[in-house]
């Protein structure tokens, strides 16, 4: 894509210039090629029929891990969780469309991604359960993952600022000589915030190998997208930055695919950033302190339930004679069962270290931070019946 | 070299000795609005000294993201008033990233360069002093260099130094301090206070600029009342040396820390109150805090409004002179 000429077209007429340009040819058309259970396009889909079946497979255990947890949180067993109905194809598509050495940043409604690169379901269940074998240590509330292993950056709870931290990282990641990407998730709530202007901005005019995933699902908590911006949705403002943009529909896992690979092709060879706008829908709440029914209609949610990506691959894998009931009941079954097993083994283990409260805030102990722990172990051994030590694992 | 010619040369230095490292911000590429990267565009490219957007959120985010890849990333806000904007970016992002991964990740390779202080007639926009805004925050470390030679080999220093860094420079010294500065590669530790004079009756502390200011006052408070001041330079305001504090203090039995920013919960209050909690036994008089008032930064009253020698001189004095039984 050329660089953006300076505007030429002059007007004469004040009426012309205040017109604002909302006619259809100004609308980024939705990218969709799975219609019916059937690949309905003249661009290939490079993709063998075992990955679907792993992807589609990882989809369901997603959403039976999902449906568990989130009943566990209602019974008070962890502290929170959010869940990814009606997103798991944006996960997996794209997932499978990266290589390993792409570096994802992801906001926290993505862990189908991970997933897909290997964190297992004991790993999600044991983060969310703060014990000793969370990576994070147990500092950060429950679905904030992060693997280095996995070259997934943790998560943070603060909306947006992991977008122009993927700008930074794809430019870096070019300069290093890198044949990789950096992959930057969010919802369309996030970008709103400045970070996403600095963004899309900072990678287009400095050339990073970065694509930017929208995961644009109508609604940030309780406001819906009509209260988010009134202009062409998230791929809009791509076009405006100077930048390759596509919209995809979010519930076509091969559509997905397809564009994130081309955009992978893009980011990495030609160094230059890619934004892809995935258009979906929130099934779920947003979280397990919000309750949807008091801001929308169910009859708004149950066409989504019915088109959801899951039923909507599942059709085109029968279809091939790759899938039936058979098949999806045990998938169901093992996953059920994993999730049990990976919460029974998470409740006995212990919490992480009390000292670990201290470590990392910096490489090393600080005088005060050394200070700070010997004060509180004297303090704890003063009043050992007080505080929840026995949870916690032994200092060695 | 004066101030600025010696962060340059800092600069050339981290540059040649780390390919992975890049400096950016706002004007950088022409050598920057205080002449700070003056031909470090021409040596080592467009692809390692560029501007960028003018968003200083974006600057912290980006330099953010190339640090959490393993590149080192210099950042420059072009001045310390402008730094909020980036705030989030530093308080919830950098300071954060290594403890919230559990040691997966950090931003070790990230600094971020801003002119900070009074000018003369910066008003409000041109002349704070944030420094205790970020001293709140675990995990970041906050540099203050008052001389040119401290400020090549603190800068370094904060280059490589494993965490996350934030550089205040003291912009009135850019031009008018000048001294011998190695062309060569040298560090300063951080978290290290710089005794700069040695006294025996009064420790008095500050940082950047404020150590030119007090130096004249302690000379002339030296003369007037027959005693000796021990002046320290701080460096490090985060994570800072408390070792070299309370050793001159417990010595001396008095203190006065000094400060551009304002009184209300600047660092002067961290370091009395630690003080007071450590070396109460040996203090002789109050602590004083000779800071900035708790304004904005005026215009045209800057001279009314600065800390300046004759406020540290009169504090001396008092707190030389004070009394118990007269209480």
């Amino acid at each position: 894509m050329a660089a953006m000429e300076d505007s030429s077209k002059v007007v004469t007429h004040f009426k012309d210039a205040l017109i604002v340009p909302n006619r259809p040819e100004h609308v980024v058309p939705t990218y969709r090629i799975l219609e019916d259970g059937k690949l309905n396009t003249p661009d290939k889909v490079e993709i063998s029929d075992e990955e679907v079946i792993r992807c589609y497979k990882g989809m369901v255990t997603l959403n039976e891990m999902d449906s568990k947890l989130y009943d566990i949180q209602r019974q008070g067993l962890i502290s929170f969780y959010m869940t990814s109905y009606g997103e798991e194809a944006i996960h997996y598509g794209s997932a499978a469309a990266l290589d390993m050495g792409d570096v994802v940043f992801a906001q926290y409604r993505e862990v189908g991604v991970l997933m897909y690169r290997g964190f297992t379901v004991q790993n999600v269940v044991d983060q969310c359960y703060s014990n000793i074998r969370d990576l994070g240590k147990g500092r950060q509330m429950p679905i904030h993952y992060g693997s280095k292993e996995l070259n997934y950056q943790t998560i943070s709870s603060t909306l947006g600022t992991q977008i122009p931290n993927a700008a930074g990282a794809g430019y870096a990641m070019k300069m290093q000589g890198k044949p990789n990407c950096a992959v930057c998730y969010f919802g369309d709530g996030a970008a709103s915030e400045g970070d996403f202007h600095a963004a899309l901005n900072f990678a287009a005019t400095l050339g990073s190998a970065t694509i930017f995933i929208c995961r644009n699902n109508k609604w940030a908590i309780s406001t819906p997208t009509r209260d988010q911006y009134r202009g062409d949705a998230i791929a809009g403002r791509g076009v405006a930055y100077g930048m390759h943009t596509i919209r995809v529909d979010g519930n076509d896992f091969f559509a997905i695919y397809n564009a994130t690979k081309e955009a992978r092709r893009i980011a990495v060879e030609e160094g230059r950033p890619v934004l892809i706008e995935t258009m979906t829908y929130r099934v779920g709440h947003h979280s397990t302190s919000d309750d949807f029914t008091r801001y929308r209609e169910q009859k708004e949610v149950s066409p989504w339930q019915k088109d959801n990506p899951i039923t909507r691959l599942r059709l085109w894998l029968e279809n091939q004679g790759l899938w039936d009931n058979n098949k999806n009941d045990q998938l169901k079954k093992e996953a059920r069962e994993s999730v049990i097993a990976a919460m029974k083994e998470a409740e006995v283990l212990q919490k992480p270290k009390i000292s670990d409260l201290f470590t990392d805030v910096y490489d090393k102990e600080t005088d005060q931070l050394r200070s700070d722990r010997e004060k509180l172990f004297q303090h704890l051994a003063k009043y050992p019946n007080q505080y929840p030590i026995d949870i916690h694992l032994p200092e060695s | 070299m004066n101030l600025v010619t010696a962060i340059n040369d800092g600069l050339r230095v981290a540059l040649e000795s780390d390919p992975t490292s890049c400096v950016f911000g706002e004007d950088v590429a022409f050598g920057g609005v205080f002449r700070a990267t003056t031909g470090l565009r021409e040596v080592f490219g467009g692809k390692r000294v560029f501007n960028t957007p003018l968003s200083e959120q974006g600057i912290a985010g980006f330099a953010i993201g190339m640090a959490a890849v393993g590149s080192t990333a210099i950042a420059e806000i072009q001045f310390a008033d402008y730094i909020f904007p980036a705030f989030d970016q530093l308080v919830n992002e950098a300071a954060k990233y290594r403890y919230r991964s559990g040691n997966e990740f950090n931003v070790g390779k990230l600094l971020v360069r801003a002119p900070y202080g009074a000018v003369g007639h910066g008003g409000h926009y041109h002349s704070q002093s944030p420094e205790a805004y970020f001293a709140h925050t675990a995990g970041l470390k906050v540099v203050i260099p008052s001389t040119p030679y401290e400020a090549k080999g603190l800068l370094l220093a904060s280059i490589r130094d494993p965490n996350p860094v934030i550089f205040f420079e003291p912009k009135a010294l850019y031009r008018s301090s000048v001294e011998d500065v190695p062309v060569g590669d040298y560090e300063i530790p951080l978290s290290k206070a710089r005794i700069v004079k040695e006294g025996k009756d009064i420790t008095i502390i500050g940082y950047g600029a404020q150590i030119q200011v007090l130096t004249e006052a302690a000379k002339v408070a030296e003369e007037q009342l027959g005693i000796t001041c021990e002046i320290i330079d701080l460096r490090t305001i985060q994570p800072w040396d408390k070792t070299t504090v309370f050793a001159s203090v417990k010595k001396t039995g008095r203190l006065i820390i000094s400060h551009e920013a304002p009184r209300n919960c600047g660092f002067a209050a961290e370091v009395a109150a630690s003080v007071q909690e450590s070396c109460f036994p040996y203090l002789e008089a109050p602590i004083q805090r000779v800071c900035g008032y708790d304004t904005p930064f005026p215009l045209i009253f800057e001279k009314f409004y600065l800390p300046d020698k004759f406020k540290n001189l009169e504090a001396i004095r008092q707190t030389i002179q004070y009394d118990f039984s007269d209480q």
